[in-house]
């Protein structure tokens, strides 16, 4: 889960990781009274979950509390695209307003889990302010990294490290310690994936900074976090993502018009990808977990057939020790509840096969069976092909 | 021959009275397996299934002498099953669950370390050395016994693959899902070592999918020492980056981790590459039969 750069740097204020002074506002009236209220040159930033902001436009300074309101007006509102948003863009609703920094150095930092060594990693490079996987591909040389071992956290050798890497001396390389020690607690305390500063920086009078702050958080440790939880943003999330989730179906919605349901993630992008092989293009990602049961269908099928760009539909379940006559009866009862008229073409696998591909075809709707998981694909690249004319 | 569970394997069920606990305890035992023993605390001294019942897994192994344990505990507790298994000297921890805290898993994986005993998991399907023991929740009934071992990250896909080659004819020595969560206790290079070393397995079918760098940590150990022919699929080829595709694991992030990449380390091992899930079967049958 994803959240906003004001939430994440309000959760890092409370570990003691120093931010700029500021506060969120939700109308140009509100962004000028922040800004009279801190005085000075301030900057006024779109809080959309998508990086790429600043180049977007959604970033901007502000002399006076008039010219706050003035750029506020601008942003509230807009459909802020990025290279992460999709060509639409993201309505942003909210605004950061907070004291321009004199910057003195930009530097990067990161905590991320590594996977090949099973440890959280603190990752520092002093390409500040730059797109930090880009210099991991052409200069991975910039970029320090040390592992920590969660029996010990961040040690006093970890934080030299990082220090002497970013090329910091004196009062800043302890500064820095002090601020990755903070950074590495919250990291812990809030089951993150990633907390990323990104530029951290150093001011005109030798202060550590976060100028930016990006946070989200492990899906499978959220239960833990209610207040975490309660940031969640939905106006960020697609609407179909969002029900699918309530039901607990992991959904996501790609551009092309092969609806497809399948139990199980590996074998739900299998068949988005044998769908691509054999000349269709798939409308999304759809694990209805390993069971399947009839009321999982259902709702499985309601979202699908939200998504207008759906011309045919293709169920693949490899159901092993579910009863393929179970899954019929359940598949047909949904169809027949939702008035579904698109073609269906069903690939199933497991017991009773036989009788519940009979059932299919005695149903009377509009079912085609297939006996592998490339039959399945061919008939609905056909089918959306078929439909299109 | 097979890896990791054969005949010798004797297993206890952790969280053996909650519904999928049971469920596959039976399916398990059905298969032929020795399920021996269950814990759950606070329910020990009851028979459950026909299966006798501890508070805790040091009891059953002192009590029913098993060695292998199959999870089925819930995310909140799951980390502490393991470390649970371990200390009592399970030298085989099979973990099913699914929605691990990865900060939990990093614990546990430490603590773990330079310990004489293997996790597969979590997030997985189990073990099944076909016509010997099951030690998961796969259709055994899909599997026989035979030359080729399978190695995957995912569960159904696995079945999958296993259906297309029973349905030529061609049997499974042993078949592992490794899990699909960023953190797992056994690798696809953990898994081919036994396999190299394994005379009952002639050819490895590995599937992987996107996300993280296994695919390529496997190509480089199978270049540099495998002697036997591995064929190899990896799902996610039209996988979006940034989207977490079911799987915690299954994720492009930062522009690594794609199927194009794991395709191209694979094939410059010397892997079969299989670009279509549907070929799964035909492709290992070819590196078989020396074809």
């Amino acid at each position: 889960m994803k959240i906003h750069e004001y939430q994440a740097k309000a959760i890092l204020a409370d570990f003691g990781v120093p931010v700029p002074r500021g506060r969120v506002a939700g109308t140009p009236a509100d962004a000028g009274a922040i800004a009279r209220e801190l005085g000075g040159t301030v900057v006024v930033k779109a809080q959309i979950h998508a990086g790429g902001r600043g180049k977007g436009g959604g970033v901007k300074l502000a002399k006076s509390p008039g010219e706050a309101e003035q750029v506020a007006s601008q942003i509230l509102g807009m459909m802020l695209k990025t290279h992460q948003t999709g060509p639409e863009g993201q309505r942003v609703t909210r605004v950061l307003v907070e004291e321009a920094m004199d910057i003195r150095q930009e530097m990067y930092l990161g905590i991320v889990i590594d996977r090949s060594v099973d440890l959280p990693v603190i990752m520092a490079s002093s390409a500040g302010g730059m797109d930090i996987e880009e210099v991991a591909q052409n200069r991975p040389e910039a970029i320090t990294k040390v592992h920590v071992d969660p029996a010990t956290g961040v040690q006093g050798y970890h934080t030299r490290k990082l220090g002497f890497g970013l090329g910091l001396t004196g009062d800043t390389l302890k500064g820095v310690a002090d601020f990755l020690i903070k950074l590495y607690r919250t990291f812990e305390a809030k089951d993150c994936s990633l907390a990323e500063i990104n530029p951290l920086v150093i001011t005109g009078d030798g202060r550590l900074l976060a100028l930016d702050a990006k946070m989200a958080f492990d899906d499978n440790a959220i239960f833990r976090h209610p207040e975490v939880l309660a940031l969640r943003d939905v106006d960020e999330e697609s609407p179909l993502e969002v029900e699918a989730s309530e039901y607990n179906l992991s959904y996501i919605k790609l551009d092309g018009n092969v609806g497809c349901m399948v139990n199980g993630a590996g074998l739900a992008m299998a068949t988005m990808d044998i769908i691509k092989l054999a000349g269709g293009e798939p409308a999304n990602f759809l694990d209805v977990g390993g069971g399947a049961s009839a009321e999982q269908i259902e709702n499985a099928f309601r979202i699908l057939i939200s998504d207008r760009n759906v011309k045919v539909v293709l169920i693949n379940i490899f159901g092993g020790i579910l009863r393929c006559d179970r899954l019929a009866e359940g598949v047909i009862k949904a169809v027949k509840a939702l008035g579904v008229t698109l073609p269906i073409v069903i690939r199933m696998e497991g017991t009773n096969v036989e009788l519940g591909r009979q059932m299919l075809k005695e149903s009377g709707l509009n079912f085609v069976n297939a006996e592998t998981m490339a039959d399945a694909a061919a008939l609905a690249a056909q089918a959306a092909r078929g439909v299109d004319r | 021959m097979s890896i990791l569970v054969n005949e010798e394997t004797r297993v206890v069920v952790q969280g053996i009275t909650g519904k999928e606990g049971s469920f596959h305890a039976r399916g398990c035992l059905e298969y032929g397996t020795k399920v021996l023993a269950g814990v759950t605390p606070g329910k020990g001294g009851m028979l459950h299934e026909g299966i006798p019942v501890f508070n805790t897994v040091a009891h059953a192994v002192k009590e029913a002498g098993v060695n292998t344990s199959l999870i089925f505990v819930p995310p909140t507790f799951a980390g502490d099953a393991i470390l649970e298994a371990a200390d009592a000297g399970i030298s085989l921890i099979v973990c099913i669950t699914e929605g691990i805290p990865a900060l939990d898993m990093v614990k546990v994986s430490r603590s773990l370390q330079g310990q004489a005993l293997r996790l597969i998991g979590p997030n997985c399907p189990g073990v099944i050395s076909p016509g010997k023991g099951k030690v998961g929740i796969m259709p055994g009934h899909i599997h026989m016994p035979g030359p080729v071992g399978v190695v995957s990250r995912s569960g159904t896909l696995t079945y999958e693959a296993v259906g297309q080659l029973t349905q030529r004819g061609i049997g499974q020595s042993t078949c592992i899902g490794i899990g699909g969560d960023p953190i797992i206790g056994t690798s696809f290079v953990d898994c081919f070592r036994l396999f190299q070393e394994d005379p009952g397995t002639e050819t490895i079918l590995l599937i992987g999918e996107i996300g993280g760098t296994a695919e390529e940590d496997a190509a480089a150990f199978v270049k540099a020492h495998m002697e036997k022919p591995v064929v190899g699929y990896v799902a996610g080829m039209t996988a979006p980056p940034g989207r977490r595709m079911g799987h915690a694991g299954a994720i492009i992030a930062g522009g690594k981790g794609t199927a194009a990449e794991k395709i191209q380390a694979m094939e410059a091992a010397g892997i079969r590459i299989c670009r279509s899930p549907g070929d799964m079967g035909v492709t290992v049958e070819k590196a078989l039969r020396g074809g």
